[in-house]
């Protein structure tokens, strides 16, 4: 209740409004050309790198199990695929690729190099900026997966529940993000570990954070991940229904609450930086909840928009929103198989 | 001679009104309802050399007499063909909600809806198939791993997601209809937009009225009655269109599926009563045939029968009565898809 008030006071004195966030209007429009025989399934992420080329990285194709010797081999199912800026298709990259198996998001970083996390292989595969080369890995994909998962190993020494080791072995990597200096930050994630970690440039693991539990610092899931100019780190904990601000080394600072349960962040660029924020439904509900939220980042509500539903327009499990150009949003859903560009008013 | 004193004595109860303790496997009505005249249209389907069907669950036309038909291959397959019945295109190629057909439907904007089993999922493609329009339900994560049919009880039923759904109707007003299915076992019934509005059944089977032991098919007349094909209880539950029981249809047969007849002023309801999966002693001399009906339930005439060979039917899954005079059907296990002309009904 505390970290509530000064955040709605906030919302308050910023729409002049009590905790009535304005509604922003916007329009919205499908762009994206597929090439023949090729189909939206769930599109689990959409990126723009700086020349508004969009990236999608989506679950489709058909994940298979390949049956040998006493193991079993999982491969496929997963395409990135790239657009020109009007809509058109251009190139799939990483056909077949290794680490290739449930898209979870893409992220461009500054030099546009093209980021993919892969949550079920749980690798974290830097593509150059023309995805012809794989410059970087974190992770390591399980040589082999068994069907249904084994339960998860107890964690070594004091280590908490969703604490993860202190390494670059992912459970169910969900997102990733940079600072300033190019230093990497996981989200580590949607499955059994729930933790932040710091990798420098080079992709050395610097130290990780949070584990599974709702006091200040643990999360629920660590469903999103996006650094702002000064190099704070905020969290999607998704499940807790808030995102958790730290700083650049994991120290707690704040929550952001009110916004529904985050599942998607995107922070602006520029000088004046806003956060968005989507209260994703769940694929089981599509009664309440979907809409996305546009925040200062001391978290009171500048605005929000948008609501569940499968029509134009409307949202289905949004899994990423891409703010490069904070009045026109990509935003990828995966209960609805498509990305909708949004123009706000 | 035992199977016809059998379906005589079947028939005899049924004249005297006997009740709803009949053995239904066997069609009562087959011993009353006239025969039929159609003629067969032999390999009126030309598929693409090197290329195959598997399993034919699914057959539907839309407006212009293009046909559709939704199959099992390496995993599901949507092929498409024209009016001649020759091979136009596959739709849905490696699409993320085909993995193990069930059925397809073409509504009033020739919109194609594939009903697929085993992703969970029920997919709207645009009329030439190259866009999805809509997906209903959820296909489970592949990180969930391998869900069997649950052993034991099944879980609670969800709104918005389905456990092996079988079918999907439209009334005129452009709701959607959803049999859902072989683990649960209700009928779901949502707007155009794809919200929930009502269900009947649950997820536990049931021999009640309103209850169901796998809704196997459903169509919906003009009126918005919903005609649910409840195959292991042997019988066609008739709603009205908010899902309130109306009527069951009990004398013809195994229950498989159904089709509702949509050119012309008339509509006519078509069943099948299908030879179960297996081809066990004796099936064939009671079931096998295609039922013509009032939308009442009246029997208006029976044609076909069971057979490996066209044009005998295996285990027919589907059927397409768009012109009740030309019928379209997909078998299981004969892997093809036959069409008929019938003799009009006077």
């Amino acid at each position: 209740m505390k970290r509530i008030i000064p955040a709605l006071l906030a919302a308050t004195l910023l729409a002049g409004l009590p905790a009535a966030a304005q509604d922003l209007g916007f329009t919205a429009t499908q762009p994206l050309q597929m090439p023949k025989d090729v189909y939206f399934g769930e599109v689990a992420g959409v990126a723009t790198n700086s020349k508004g080329d969009i990236f999608v990285y989506q679950r489709s194709g058909q994940p298979t199990m390949s049956l040998g010797g006493s193991r079993s081999f999982a491969h496929s199912g997963t395409q990135l695929l790239e657009f020109d800026p009007s809509g058109k298709f251009v190139r799939e990259i990483g056909k077949d690729l290794y680490g290739f198996l449930v898209a979870q998001q893409v992220r461009i970083d500054p030099s546009d190099n093209i980021w993919v996390v892969d949550s079920y292989s749980g690798m974290i595969i830097k593509f150059d900026p023309t995805g012809s080369r794989v410059l970087m890995l974190l992770g390591r994909k399980p040589e082999s997966i068994d069907v249904p998962e084994p339960p998860p190993r107890a964690p070594r020494g004091n280590a908490l529940p969703g604490a993860g080791a202190q390494q670059d072995l992912f459970d169910a990597a969900a997102d990733v993000a940079w600072d300033a200096q190019g230093n990497i930050f996981v989200a580590d994630g949607i499955g059994v570990n729930t933790r932040i970690a710091k990798f420098t440039p080079d992709g050395v693991f610097v130290k990780s954070w949070g584990s599974k539990g709702s006091d200040q610092g643990q999360f629920s899931a660590a469903h999103s991940v996006q650094l702002d100019a000064a190099g704070n780190v905020y969290v999607a904990d998704t499940g807790n229904h808030r995102i958790q601000v730290f700083d650049n080394d994991g120290n707690f600072k704040s929550s952001i609450t009110g916004v529904g349960d985050p599942a998607a962040l995107c922070m602006t660029k520029g000088p004046h930086q806003y956060l968005f924020s989507s209260n994703s439904n769940p694929v089981d509900n599509l009664d309440s909840g979907g809409e996305i939220y546009k925040l200062e980042l001391s978290g009171s509500v500048a605005g929000k928009f948008g609501h569940v539903g499968k029509r134009p327009g409307e949202f289905g499990t949004v899994n990423q929103v891409d703010c490069r150009n904070p009045s026109t949003l990509y935003v990828a859903e995966i209960g609805n198989y498509r990305v909708q560009k949004l123009a706000l008013r | 001679m035992k199977h016809f004193l059998t379906s005589a004595f079947a028939a005899a109860l049924l004249l005297c009104a006997a009740g709803p303790a009949l053995s239904q496997s066997a069609a009562t009505a087959e011993a009353t309802a006239p025969n039929l005249n159609y003629q067969a249209v032999p390999n009126f389907f030309k598929t693409p050399a090197g290329d195959y069907m598997g399993e034919t669950q699914g057959i539907a036309t839309n407006s212009k007499g293009d046909i559709f038909v939704f199959f099992r291959g390496n995993h599901s397959r949507l092929w498409e063909f024209d009016k001649t019945g020759k091979f136009v295109r596959e739709i849905g190629k490696n699409y993320y909600g085909f993995l193990f057909a069930h059925s397809v439907r073409v509504d009033a904007h020739d919109n194609i809806w594939a009903v697929d089993e085993g992703a969970n999922l029920i997919t709207e493609f645009s009329p030439d198939g190259s866009k999805i329009l809509t997906v209903l339900g959820h296909r489970p994560a592949v990180t969930d791993g391998a869900v069997a049919t649950p052993h034991g009880p099944n879980p609670p039923d969800q709104n918005y997601t389905f456990c092996r759904p079988t079918d999907i109707g439209f009334d005129p007003q452009g709701n959607i209809f959803v049999a859902d299915g072989y683990c649960n076992n209700r009928v779901v019934k949502y707007d155009s937009a794809g919200h929930f509005l009502a269900k009947v059944g649950g997820s536990a089977p049931g021999k009640g009225n309103e209850e169901f032991n796998l809704p196997h098919a459903l169509q919906v007349d003009r009126q918005g009655n919903v005609y649910v094909a409840d195959r292991t209880n042997n019988r066609y539950q008739v709603f009205d269109n908010n899902l309130k029981y109306k009527a069951s249809y009990t004398n013809v047969g195994t229950a498989w599926s159904d089709c509702i007849s949509t050119e012309g002023d008339h509509q006519y309801l078509f069943v099948s009563n299908s030879n179960p999966n297996g081809n066990g002693p004796g099936t064939w001399a009671k079931t096998g045939q295609i039922y013509k009906m009032e939308l009442d339930g009246t029997v208006l005439g029976k044609f076909g029968h069971a057979g490996k060979l066209a044009p005998g039917f295996q285990v027919v899954h589907m059927m397409d009565c768009r012109n009740p005079n030309v019928l379209f059907e997909g078998e299981i296990e004969s892997w093809r898809v036959q069409k008929f002309v019938l003799q009009p009904s006077k």
